[in-house]
């Protein structure tokens, strides 16, 4: 069973790293929250891995609590920050339109 | 009322999360709980007699295993459209809106949630009761809301 | 009851892929919370329930509380991605970010509620 755990924990950690690129390249803000909600639900279920792999599930379980509540405040605190800041946004497509309505 | 209800929730919860039965742990649960329930007694069982509550309890536990065949047809669905070669043509994004029937907040908020698990749809907006739908295909967006608002009139609604 | 675990820690894994590979194919913003949405909750709540069976292999009252708490977590993911989904695409559509459309020649007007 401790193989499998094993098993399955790297290929969490390798499924981390797909969303870590949507993360970075991300063409727009919202993807990249998007991408960092979909980490901490990986995160939270990787600390249950780790807490069997260790035989510690007890102790685990409340790191994996504490990570999900943060998890999704994180979410909404930055959707709500985001939500303000249109500018930030369409860096670009406000620029184009100014220099548009300009010309 | 609401100041038992409340106050019997926090100590089921309380002796969940903390799993100690001695008496120093197990009586500052019961102080804590009784604190949180003086307070604010009106933050989770808000308006709604007794009656209403327990039916809309026992609704939703008859619900959830319904909802939850749904999210794993949702998730076939996802998959047959992600690992489908020619993406492209399947997918046909729309905004869609309707009125729903429904006139407690808590069954409109279960409908939403419900909305945004079950194939092809996400819930963008409930505004007077008016759903803004953002459909993946044109299926999806036709077969809106379907059968799931009589499912939830039936568990949560009042008669 | 190990195989149950196994069977379920690995389609939750499988759902888990599903999802990623959505969120990298996918055209837009828009489609793409549909593939995370849907899976992170799917994969998640199996996984959690592999493990609180997981946990029961010898049942004593710190175990069972254990898996309660496991089941509570399942719960809460439950509620909460719905939520967050819904938190983003509606702070999307407040911005103004444009939809892919099939039709991508005529420009669509933009909503500035």
């Amino acid at each position: 069973m401790d193989q499998f755990l094993l098993a399955g924990s790297i290929a969490l950690t390798l499924l981390v790293i797909p969303t870590l690129y949507r993360m970075i390249v991300g063409p727009t803000i919202l993807d990249r929250i998007l991408g960092g909600n979909m980490i901490g639900t990986k995160t939270t279920v990787l600390l249950l891995f780790i807490g069997a792999l260790y035989d510690d599930i007890g102790m685990f379980v409340d790191i994996a609590i504490a990570y999900a509540l943060l998890n999704f405040i994180a979410t909404l605190a930055a959707t709500k920050f985001f939500l303000r800041r249109r500018r930030l946004f369409f860096k670009d497509e406000i620029t184009a339109s100014e220099q548009e309505g300009r010309s | 009322m609401a100041k038992v209800a409340t106050f019997v929730v926090m100590l089921a919860f309380w002796v969940v999360l903390s799993g100690m039965f001695d008496g120093f742990h197990f009586s500052l649960g019961v102080v804590c709980c009784a604190l949180v329930a003086i307070f604010s007694h009106d933050l989770l069982f808000f308006g709604g007699d007794r009656r209403s509550w327990v039916r809309g309890v026992i609704g939703l536990i008859l619900y959830i295993p319904w909802l939850l065949w749904e999210i794993l047809l949702a998730n076939l669905h996802v998959a047959y459209i992600v690992l489908h070669p020619r993406m492209m043509e399947l997918i046909d994004p729309q905004l869609i809106r309707f009125k729903t029937k429904l006139k407690k907040p808590l069954s409109q908020v279960t409908l939403a949630q419900s909305i945004t698990l079950t194939p092809g749809t996400i819930t963008v907006d409930i505004r007077d009761g008016e759903f803004t739908i953002y459909a993946l295909t044109k299926e999806a967006a036709e077969g809106c809301p379907g059968s799931m608002e009589d499912r939830i009139a039936k568990a949560l609604e009042d008669r | 009851m190990n195989l149950i675990v196994g069977v379920l820690i690995v389609l939750g894994i499988l759902i888990f892929a599903i999802g990623i590979v959505g969120i990298l194919r996918l055209p837009d913003f828009y489609s793409r919370l549909h593939a995370a949405g849907k899976s992170d909750s799917l994969g998640s709540i199996l996984i959690i329930c592999g493990f609180a069976l997981y946990n029961l292999h010898d049942p004593s009252l710190t175990n069972v509380l254990v898996s309660l708490k496991m089941v509570f977590i399942a719960m809460f993911i439950f509620l909460a991605s719905p939520t967050a989904t819904h938190a983003i695409v509606d702070t999307a559509l407040i911005l103004g970010a444009e939809p892919w459309k099939k039709e991508k020649k005529e420009k669509k007007e933009k909503k500035r509620p």
